[in-house]
């Protein structure tokens, strides 16, 4: 075996390759959510419908959805095969065991976290994605061009009570696994100091609050506002 | 003195406790009971009574491992009720005392559990995958000769200091057991960072991570997902922070060492 695959098959090279993606997929989030806050511009949908436009056809941003299926790919293929073997290291577990006592929560299920998220994006790339790509929603010209009404597909979507409590499971989901996840991150990477540790973990901690909310934002302002006060 | 102490009143406890003929057998939960345990004993002394207790009667008496009784040797283990050394922080079981307990109680005591840890006997388990892990890496390379004189090579206190710190795990096994992921990085990891932190480890920095870290993956033992119950039962205190040394230090060395 060479080198370079000795290392990413070892455990700590596996678990990198978790928080190399990881991180990623962070950064990835905040693209997400920033690009997405147009939905609150009062427009009618005009600036979100041409944000949308540029990022289905700008070539760039077509190269990186690549890149950012990879992204998620590895993620979920290095975590998984990480979790069996993990698994299979303890074939009789113990009658009674007390993990609470010594660690939090999140740390020790984030294969169900990840797991609740993935089920949560496929929902939500069947939704938007599949329909914005593949679909035929309608037509509405702004500005004498014509663009895809995808703000409609959105705001109609975000109507639905169950699809909107769909959505703020999936960011909970979010909260807590990026709440291990992205200080974690770090520690794999051996990025460890006195000082500046404490700062990533508060930023973690700020990180996977801030966003997940950001974004179960949008279903409940169109829900709160167009169902529940009209 | 044990007779002016309130809290010394004895106590009647039941316990469940994991026998198992040997290393093929299956293993049960037994249950027995022991009475007039004082609370000053210290847990493994109340296993001497009940081991007593039992070969009065005619049964075999459970196996558990125990050498120093001093908390230093790293030898005694036993999850006890759901932990690893039992419920006090930074502890070994034989620092464990009865007072922790109350009259009355069930206590639940298992063996470290992990597929490199095989079961030997009831509450014994072989650890000597450990011992392999520090024999691919965990020595340095030393001159012959001369003896050195003392502070010859001089090293930062604050290095010194974190170096000891790593030094002082007595290898007991602990952060396998009450690891999710029966992951042996927090022992590993230790032994890697105070021997990479010293002058004295430097000729064979990079080749021992590697060796350990492919030792540690050989024997079986699981991968560490950062949730910090290793260093949470420790009963010596190793931090957490070594992980992320060991990480560092062995992509660093992927990447750097001259071992193709």
């Amino acid at each position: 075996m060479s080198w370079f695959s000795k290392t990413f098959s070892s455990s700590i090279g596996r678990k990198l390759l978790v928080a190399v993606t990881g991180l990623f997929l962070c950064s990835f989030l905040v693209v997400h959510l920033v690009g997405n806050l147009q939905l609150f511009k009062g427009d009618g949908g005009a600036s979100f419908n041409i944000y949308s436009h540029f990022m289905a056809t700008n070539p760039l941003i077509r190269t990186m959805e690549i890149v950012l299926v990879l992204g998620f790919g590895f993620h979920i293929y290095e975590a998984l095969v990480l979790t069996r073997r993990n698994k299979s290291v303890r074939p009789v577990a113990y009658a009674y065991n007390r993990p609470q006592d010594n660690s939090n929560w999140s740390s020790r299920n984030m294969g169900l976290l990840g797991t609740v998220i993935l089920v949560f994006l496929i929902i939500h790339l069947y939704n938007f994605f599949w329909r914005a790509r593949f679909g035929e929603p309608n037509m509405i010209p702004i500005e004498g061009t014509d663009y895809d009404d995808l703000y409609s597909v959105v705001v109609q979507s975000f109507h639905l009570w169950w699809y909107v409590l769909i959505y703020v499971l999936g960011q909970i989901a979010l909260g807590y696994h990026l709440y291990h996840g992205f200080s974690s991150a770090f520690h794999t990477l051996g990025l460890n100091h006195k000082k500046y540790t404490p700062a990533i973990q508060k930023f973690g901690a700020f990180f996977s609050i801030v966003v997940p909310a950001g974004f179960a934002s949008m279903p409940l302002y169109f829900f709160i506002k167009d169902v529940v006060l009209s | 003195m044990a007779g002016n102490n309130p809290n010394s009143k004895p106590m009647n406890l039941t316990l469940r406790v994991w026998r198992q003929k040997n290393s093929q057998a299956a293993g049960t939960l037994e249950t027995y009971q022991v009475k007039d345990i004082s609370p000053e004993m210290s847990f493994l002394e109340m296993m001497d009574v009940l081991n007593e207790d039992l070969l009065r009667s005619g049964v075999d008496p459970i196996a558990f491992d125990h050498d120093c009784r001093e908390g230093i040797c790293g030898m005694c283990s036993l999850y006890i009720n759901g932990r690893a050394h039992g419920p006090e922080r930074g502890t070994t079981t034989c620092q464990l005392h009865m007072r922790k307990f109350s009259d009355g109680d069930t206590i639940t005591i298992e063996p470290w559990r992990a597929g490199p840890f095989p079961i030997l006997k009831d509450l014994c388990v072989d650890r000597s995958a450990l011992d392999r892990i520090q024999q691919a890496g965990g020595y340095i390379s030393v001159n012959t000769g001369g003896v050195p004189d003392a502070n010859e090579i001089p090293i930062p206190k604050p290095i010194a200091d974190k170096a000891f710190d790593a030094a002082t795990c007595i290898q007991c096994g602990a952060c396998v057991a009450a690891c999710k992921n029966g992951s042996a990085m927090l022992f590993t990891s230790a032994k890697v960072s105070q021997l990479a932190m010293l002058p004295q480890g430097q000729v064979e920095r990079k080749t021992r991570v590697e060796n350990m870290v492919a030792q540690m993956d050989k024997e079986g033992f699981g991968a560490c997902t950062n949730i910090g119950s290793c260093a949470a039962e420790c009963p010596v205190g190793i931090s957490l922070e070594n992980i992320a040394m060991l990480n560092r230090e062995y992509i660093g060395a992927s990447f750097t060492s001259e071992n193709v």
